[in-house]
């Protein structure tokens, strides 16, 4: 039997309070800024010690400022956030890349993440010489070890990155972001640029680095269905907001915001009677330039209120462990 | 499929020249197609899927270093003709494309509502008033609000971009209308969007569709047939109800397999190793190297076997 803790029983490793992040529009001679597009506008969560949290959004939500945000590659407008109790935010710089040891990060675009002129074994060192840890004989032991561990071989240490498919090097950053032995990994569009038919390969080895070295993700993605064998609760996106939080089991089976209901019916099954229409939503993703009044998805719900198209709706815990910000479901 | 069908191709074969040698991006690839049909060309990426778009409407770049085959649109041999007749006579005017990401191909200076006349205006010598008449019909098929027409690409969102470029590929009334990746870069519930146009468009026209796309789920609410493309060869085609059920080719019964499905406790399956180079890809089944019901007759190229009205690439099923 698995005597490990359930996740649910363990501390909270990271912890998100009200994360805003606008990104100022400049114009003019002077530059002078005249607008904000507000990617996060208020975003609270929290991740437990060894577990993967999904969060899902459409292409501009602001999923990916959310991720970079935590890990301060970008500077927030406000709100905290906590790594093992510890202020990110707060933190002097040389504290930080201290930190940044145990937080990683892997990005969609295999491609652009390597550099195309260094050996991908050095490019898996360069953390360890960042932080100083081991010296050179070492650091390249590690990176081998790293390699191995994502299905590679010693020999592809010495090789370049054009040498590699699309999925090798998605292991390649994979073995990079483990290198430093982090606790957290913020895993962004990890298979997003993968075929389909490798995807499972390298969400099945994130599976089992998380298990050997306990690790924590958030596991960033734009589609509902690769997150959920992945994920222990996930969390939706819209316009720079939450809007619904909670384990996956109840995620999947019993969604209670319009928006996740939406994004779960335009899911496509491959089967042959599957012409049926999926739920259609009026319009586009309004711009987070100026998002609508109230409840930001009220223009596109089908089943709108008066009153949200007045109030904003709050996030809160509507049952144990489920959150949602809908007047429906208040 | 019982009568003639609309299109029949043979032996497609598109190779490039490079320094490295010859690229056999399409390479002997075969299927059919009915009237007011869809076939799905399904592919993975780099197997050729563009490639064979570009074959069929004849849109070639300089270094070919071989193209031939056959490609019989209603029963004649349109490889035949020379490019003068086929830029007057099939290009544009029976057979039309949205190309890969065609919604960032838009030109950005001038209005989409002239961008989607302008076929009718370049084939049909329409004049500007009438071509301007048809291209807000084909906005209203396609879902995209009239006063778009006036607007400029870049006032649009992608969903509708991609919309204003299916109406320029529809504007002409074409036959066959070929379609790559015409929703890989757009979101889910944009791509449901697109679709549900595209399942509409198919009831209420008599237009038949190419679908290339790597997207199998997506691609089963429209595919009337179903061709699978592995490493520049199609290694099955096959009717959608059936291919959908039970596909026989090892390549897509494993593709099938590692498609996510919701709420399932089955894990999505995946394969491993990467195809072969295009470049100089393996004498034998270009699946072997993947492939684990692989046996010693692998090593020699498998002919196309029929069973039951199915096409299937391998040598199982000899
Ligand atoms: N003009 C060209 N010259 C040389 N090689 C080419 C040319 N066009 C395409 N290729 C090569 O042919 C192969 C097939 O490319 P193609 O674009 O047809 O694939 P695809 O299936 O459409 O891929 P994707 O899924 O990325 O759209 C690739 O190896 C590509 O690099
Ligand atoms: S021909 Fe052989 S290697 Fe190729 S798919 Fe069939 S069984 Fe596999
Ligand atoms: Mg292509």
């Amino acid at each position: 039997m698995d005597a490990r803790p359930q996740p649910s029983q363990k501390p909270d490793l990271v912890v998100v309070k009200n994360l805003v992040k606008y990104f100022p529009v400049r114009s003019g001679l002077l530059q002078r800024t005249v607008a904000q597009v507000k990617a996060v506008d208020g975003v609270s969560f929290t991740i437990k010690d060894g577990e993967t949290l999904g969060l899902v959004g459409e292409s501009g939500c602001g999923k990916t400022t959310v991720g970079r945000t935590i890990l301060r590659l970008i500077e927030p407008t406000a709100g905290e956030v906590y790594f093992n109790r510890e202020n990110i935010f707060a933190m002097r710089p040389d504290a930080l890349k201290a930190m940044r040891r145990h937080m990683q990060i892997i990005f969609q675009d295999p491609y652009a993440s390597l550099n195309p002129r260094m050996p991908i074994g050095e490019s898996i060192m360069e953390g360890l010489h960042i932080h100083k840890i081991g010296h050179p004989k070492e650091r390249w032991e590690i990176a081998i070890q790293m390699l191995k561990k994502v299905g590679l071989e010693e020999y592809h240490a010495r090789r370049y990155p054009h040498e590699f498919s699309g999925g090798q090097r998605q292991r390649i950053g994979i073995a990079r972001a483990l290198a430093l032995r982090p606790k957290f990994i913020v895993c962004d569009e990890p298979v997003s640029a993968l075929d389909v038919s490798i995807q499972s390969q390298v969400l099945n080895i994130l599976k089992d680095l998380q298990r050997e070295f306990g690790l924590t993700y958030l596991f960033i993605a734009h589609n509902l269905s690769v997150v959920e064998h992945i994920s222990d609760r996930v969390g939706v996106m819209y316009l720079g907001k939450l809007v619904e939080l909670t384990d996956r089991e109840t995620l999947y089976r019993e969604p209670l915001h319009p928006y996740t209901k939406a994004l779960l019916s335009a899911i496509p099954i491959p089967h042959p009677n599957a012409k049926r229409d999926r739920i259609i939503l009026k319009g586009d993703v309004p711009s987070p330039l100026n998002p609508p009044r109230g409840c930001r998805f009220h223009p596109r719900c089908p089943w709108a209120k008066d009153i949200c198209a007045r109030q904003e709706p709050e996030f809160k815990e509507v049952r144990p462990g489920h959150w949602a910000a809908c007047w429906l479901v208040d | 499929m019982a009568k003639e069908p609309l299109l029949r191709v043979n032996d497609l074969v598109l190779h490039f020249r490079t320094r490295n040698g010859a690229v056999q991006a399409v390479d002997g690839v075969f299927f059919e197609l009915g009237y007011k049909e869809a076939v799905v060309i399904l592919g993975e990426s780099g197997c050729g899927k563009s490639s064979l778009a570009r074959a069929l409407l004849r849109l070639l770049p300089r270094n070919v270093e071989r193209y031939s085959g056959k490609i019989y649109l209603e029963n004649a041999n349109i490889m035949a003709l020379d490019d003068e007749q086929f830029r007057q006579n099939i290009r544009w005017v029976r057979m039309s494309f949205v190309p890969q990401a065609a919604m960032n191909a838009l030109n950005p200076v001038l209005r989409v509502g002239d961008q989607v006349a302008e076929p009718m205006i370049v084939h049909y010598g329409t004049k500007k008033e009438d071509a301007l008449a048809q291209a807000a019909k084909m906005f209203q098929q396609v879902g995209v609000p009239l006063d778009f027409l006036n607007r400029y690409a870049f006032e649009l969102s992608g969903g509708m971009r991609q919309r204003v470029a299916i109406a320029m590929a529809l504007v002409t009334a074409p036959m066959l209308v070929i379609l790559d990746e015409p929703t890989s870069a757009l979101d889910v519930l944009t791509q449901a969007n697109i679709f549900n146009v595209l399942k509409r468009l198919k009831k209420e026209l008599e237009v038949s569709f190419i679908l290339i796309t790597h997207d199998i789920a997506t691609s089963s609410e429209l595919a009337d047939r179903v061709a699978v493309m592995y490493a520049g060869q199609i290694i099955e085609t096959s009717d959608a109800q059936r291919f959908f059920r039970e596909p026989l080719h090892p390549y897509s019964k494993m593709l099938m397999a590692s498609v996510p499905r919701l709420r399932t406790n089955v894990e999505p399956d995946f394969i491993s190793g990467q195809p072969p180079s295009l470049l100089k890809p393996p004498q034998g089944c270009r699946f072997a190297e993947r492939c684990p019901k692989r046996f010693a007759k692998c090593s020699q190229e498998p002919p196309v076997m029929n069973v039951d009205g199915i096409q299937v690439k391998c040598w199982l099923y000899e």
